[in-house]
């Protein structure tokens, strides 16, 4: 079992989720959330009086899968999501030790199903 | 700077004597409507010989621009200024305005009116002749408006008791103690609002035209925009600075509530000028023109300075012009033809913008802007007033520098300068006791938990 964690650009998402589906991938989460890497942030003027802010708002995908399908997954992310610009995200994989779906008590791979 | 500057001179000079030659042929067809009507305001002598009578369409439009002015403060104001602030501090920001409405309502009937505009007292005060409105019922009062009920005029008079305090907020937004906020609110209106309306506009009042030294001002250019100006500058030296300011980001929550704001105000300020021709006559048209020229040409030029000296035209920039444009045509929007309320408001947008930019480098921290936009606006208005006043645009007040007329000029820097000394003493007394009896600012905790929560147990926003 591994966790896919994507950090893209927001208005990739749907994209993403397309061909995330149609390699059937039947369930995710996604999280609005704001960050930095090496693109840096912008610069606001309110009458005058300049802010620079510096965490950008991006989504966070995180997906549960077998171990076999993680590749699959993330070369899917990774070719939707890109624009070859700074700023378009990363994506991390790890092990997961258990997943219990709770309506039915399932554990493992069932409860991803 | 030093590049702009000259420019606006240029085009100060360029406009002037451009004025002086256009301007004539268009408003000679002017003057019959504004002779025709007898009950122009600022004219007592004519119209007291007549029997007041009252004007319908007159109490109509009287009515309507009360009205108007009232909606300049809510939700006009509350929005402009609410949108500025964080959004902690959106309700209590909001609840500043709106209950000063109720608040200068009930001060304004028990003895405020009296004071601004009762029986002169050496042209200082009015009498206590008023109190409770007693004796200003339905029949007109030509001291001030003879076609109208004089319970209209009052009411029309209140409104602007009512915006003007609500002006100050502005300086010492997200840190007041609402406790201290409304006796400050309640002494200022009363020590210094009503004593400078009686002033200006009174009769026997010593600044103004209704027996005084002659200084003109239509609609509230030293009454409501100095004075709020210059007070909001006491008041937010002797508030302090915010937790955090200038080092830490305070961003406005809504702009698009201050814009909204802003368009209100624009509306609003119709009643505010045009209505206080105190009659639906030529006056109050060519008062509603100018207001708008001038507004406009403000706008851009604020715009235009973001443009310029920060790459973007900023939309609260444009709105901030709208506003500065507003106030600085309110002395003149009476006495000035539309080309000189062009030159009025694009200065003011550079002016007032320019003022802005300088906020931060003096370190005071007038949180939304009062000083730069209302204090520098209606100082700057007051002063054009006295450059570019005609008499072919209202015979009742008189000319200016650019009309062969500079003592108007010196009467309008000495009306500018009483103001400014008298607000700012005042509030610096009012406030010096405050701050002794119950202290001004909300303790730290509160003021990082935000007014909405730590004054008044509720929140703007549950999301």
């Amino acid at each position: 079992m591994k966790k896919i964690e994507a950090i893209i650009k927001p208005f990739k998402l749907d994209e993403v989720k397309q061909k995330l589906t149609s390699i059937g991938i039947s369930g995710m989460t996604i999280t609005e959330v704001k960050g930095f890497g090496r693109q840096k942030g912008h610069t606001e003027l309110y009458r005058g009086a300049e802010y620079s802010v510096d965490f950008l708002p991006k989504v966070k995908i995180e997906i549960l899968a077998p171990a076999e399908l993680a590749a699959k997954i993330v070369e899917t992310i990774r070719d939707s999501a890109q624009t070859g610009k700074i700023g378009d995200g990363k994506i991390f994989v790890t092990d997961v030790e258990e997943v219990i779906r709770i309506r039915t008590n399932e554990r493992g791979e069932d409860a991803i199903r | 700077m030093a590049k702009y500057l000259k420019l606006a001179a240029l085009l100060l000079f360029l406009c002037s004597t451009f004025i002086v030659t256009v301007d004539t042929p268009v408003f000679s067809a002017d003057q019959a409507p504004s002779a025709a009507a007898p009950a122009a305001p600022a004219a007592p002598a004519a119209a007291a010989a007549a029997a007041p009578k009252i004007d319908k369409g007159d109490n109509a439009w009287m009515l309507t621009s009360a009205a108007l002015v009232l909606m300049m403060t809510i939700p006009g104001l509350f929005l402009f200024y609410g949108g500025l602030v964080r959004g902690k501090n959106a309700l209590g920001t909001i609840m500043q305005s709106f209950i000063i409405v109720a608040l200068i309502s009930i001060q304004w009937v028990l003895w405020g009116y009296s004071l601004a505009f009762g029986p002169d007292h050496g042209g200082i005060i009015g009498g206590l002749d008023w109190l409770g409105l007693s004796g200003v019922g339905a029949d007109p009062n030509p001291d001030y408006a003879a076609t109208i009920p004089h319970q209209t005029f009052m009411a029309y008079q209140m409104m602007f008791a009512i915006i003007t305090p609500a002006l100050i907020t502005g300086a010492i937004a997200e840190r007041a103690k609402f406790g201290t906020f409304v006796l400050f609110m309640l002494l200022w209106a009363t020590f210094i609002y009503d004593p400078l309306a009686h002033w200006v506009w009174g009769k026997g009042g010593w600044m103004g035209t209704n027996g005084g030294m002659g200084a003109l001002d239509f609609a509230g250019g030293t009454v409501v925009h100095i004075s709020s100006g210059i007070s909001a500058l006491v008041a937010c030296c002797m508030f302090g600075k915010r937790i955090g300011f200038p080092q830490e980001p305070m961003m406005p929550h809504n702009l698009p509530f201050s814009v909204i704001g802003a368009s209100l105000l624009w509306v609003g300020w119709f009643g505010f000028n045009a209505g206080s021709a105190l009659a639906a006559d030529g006056l109050a048209t060519s008062a509603f023109v100018v207001t708008n020229t001038a507004t406009a040409a403000a706008a851009l030029s604020w715009m235009m300075m973001d443009w310029i000296t920060r790459g973007k035209p900023t939309v609260l920039g444009a709105a901030s012009g709208a506003v500065a444009g507003l106030v600085a045509i309110t002395p003149a929007s009476g006495f000035v033809g539309p080309m000189p309320a062009i030159i009025i408001g694009l200065v003011a947008g550079v002016l007032c913008s320019s003022a802005c930019n300088l906020k931060t480098k003096l370190g005071y921290d007038d949180s939304l802007d009062v000083v730069g936009v209302h204090g520098v606006g209606g100082t700057w208005g007051a002063i054009a007033t006295g450059l570019f006043a005609s008499k072919l645009i209202n015979p009742a007040g008189n000319d200016g520098l650019f009309f062969g007329n500079p003592h108007q000029l010196l009467v309008q820097v000495i009306a500018v300068l009483a103001t400014w000394i008298f607000a700012a003493l005042g509030t610096v007394i009012i406030l010096s006791i405050l701050k002794a009896m119950m202290g001004l600012r909300v303790t730290e905790e509160e003021e990082l938990m935000g007014l909405d929560l730590s004054q008044h147990n509720e929140r703007g926003y549950s999301m």
